[in-house]
């Protein structure tokens, strides 16, 4: 699709989407080292539980889903605040907000992103913390099922609040703040559908809904991160 | 234009809403007063002794019409804040803002109130039940509502994205209430449920529920005026009208 903005010149939908994709990129890749904290961040949450608990054997078994899934949770909820803050620093926001593209598919393009280079790796090391805290093997696969729908769901709902804190300047620990309560369902099902697992029980259909919620969020994620934009940074 | 659109567009006008709100939130305060006092003495000494939780029980008059507030309050201020954002009406920011605090008060009461209730009927001074889950939730949303107001330089902005938050945290609320609902009937849970005595509360038992759930309606909209005509005259600080309010015409 493209739309004419009105110097007259269309602007394809796809080429925009890419050319943001490929810039997001660029910048992640220009501080790779950064891009790995919030990794490092769930590994040493993780490791702090069996300290504070004790490593008997099959204590932690029990607390392992629970305990990983608030691991992953709590460091995408560090990263949040990069999402927009550089570009809301040195101006790019402005042009996102006046680009002709939509400002949804931009938005869209920059969570795709933003997951990709932060979520995606703590997803991938979920078996290490999985092991680490002694989960039962046999309980992984639903543990990462509904790591991999439930943190684009995260992303999706960090986007909106953190595009709403954008104009609060250093907001710090606002945007947890903001952003917890509403992280409560899927935190419930994601962690619930493994704890139904190892107890027995159905939990395919926490998984589903999950995943409904997951399509729903894809949807209107960026639409309302992109009116929140346009809320808090007129 | 309609009586009563004219009568919506002119109430809106920030003097005009600052006579409004001067004029009726003591009636409303008084109301409330008027209301609470008689159904505090009817739940504290008219209403029977409860066969199986004694007198411990009377808390409930306090506790239900807090709770139903704090829901009310939340369905309200989203409605002010969907008008405000899509009607970009300014007095309905400035009432949506003015309702977080005030909701975040009534959850409070109901949660403290709630754990006192539990100490002696329930053992424990908190459960992991869904409605109490569901409310210590919403009390949250209400403080992020709050703060994200508080944390935005420009007031207008600030308003409408406090709209924004809002408008996500009614969405959440009942999927909140639905996915710990979902989560506790996992555990086969020993929670009591409270919605058990209430719907078969004898008519001796009901009226003082009725008089105090009506005075915290009156206390709310009181209360909500008043927080909403100073939101307003922070607002217009710089036109004269306000001026002159507040040095009193000097």
């Amino acid at each position: 699709m493209t739309t004419a903005p009105p110097d007259g010149v269309p602007v394809s939908y796809r080429r925009v989407a890419a050319a943001q994709a490929r810039r997001d990129l660029a910048l992640v890749w220009a501080r790779r080292g950064q891009a790995l904290q919030p990794l490092l961040f769930a590994v040493m949450v993780a490791s702090l539980f069996p300290l504070a608990l004790g490593a008997e054997p099959g204590k932690l078994a029990p607390l392992a889903a629970g305990i990983t899934w608030v691991c992953v949770l709590l460091s995408g909820l560090l990263g949040l605040e990069a999402l927009y803050r550089s570009d809301a620093v040195d101006g790019s926001l402005e042009q996102m907000l006046l680009s002709p593209a939509p400002l949804a598919l931009l938005v869209a393009v920059r969570i795709a992103v933003h997951w990709v280079t932060s979520a995606a790796p703590v997803v991938l090391a979920a078996p290490l913390l999985a092991e680490m805290l002694q989960l039962e093997a046999r309980l992984l696969g639903v543990l990462m099922a509904s790591l991999l729908l439930g943190t684009p769901l995260l992303s999706l709902i960090g986007a909106v609040v953190a595009a709403l804190t954008v104009g609060a300047g250093r907001s710090g620990i606002l945007l947890p703040l903001l952003a917890m309560p509403l992280y409560v369902p899927v935190l419930v099902f994601g962690a619930g559908s493994v704890a139904a697992a190892a107890q027995g029980l159905e939990h395919v259909g926490a998984l589903m809904l999950l995943a409904g919620a997951l399509a729903i969020g894809l949807v209107l994620g960026p639409l309302a991160a992109a009116a929140a934009l346009r809320i808090s940074h007129s | 234009m309609n009586s009563l659109l004219l009568w919506f567009h002119r109430t809106g006008s920030p003097p005009n809403f600052d006579r409004f709100a001067a004029r009726w939130a003591p009636w409303c305060f008084g109301l409330a007063i008027v209301l609470m006092l008689p159904g505090l003495w009817g739940a504290l000494f008219e209403v029977p002794t409860d066969y199986k939780q004694g007198d411990s029980f009377r808390i409930l008059y306090i506790h239900v019409p807090a709770a139903w507030s704090a829901m009310f309050i939340f369905v309200a201020m989203a409605l002010q804040a969907f008008i405000a954002l899509v009607w970009r009406i300014k007095a309905c920011e400035t009432l949506a803002v003015a309702c977080a605090p005030v909701g975040a008060a009534f959850a409070a009461i109901t949660l403290i109130t709630g754990s006192i209730w539990g100490r002696p009927t329930w053992g424990t001074w908190w459960e992991w039940d869904p409605r109490l889950t569901s409310m210590l939730v919403m009390f949250f949303l209400y403080l992020g509502v709050i703060a994200l107001h508080n944390a935005l330089e420009d007031r207008r902005a600030a308003a409408r994205a406090a709209c924004f938050l809002a408008l996500v945290g009614v969405i959440n609320v009942p999927i909140v209430h639905f996915s710990v609902h979902w989560w506790n009937s996992l555990h086969q849970g020993e929670t009591i449920n409270l919605t058990g005595g209430e719907s078969q509360m004898h008519a001796s038992m009901l009226w003082p529920l009725v008089l105090t759930t009506l005075a915290t309606k009156f206390w709310f909209v009181g209360s909500l005026l008043q927080r909403a005509r100073v939101l307003n005259l922070e607002n217009e600080s710089a036109q004269p009208w306000a001026r002159e309010l507040a040095t009193g015409g000097r």
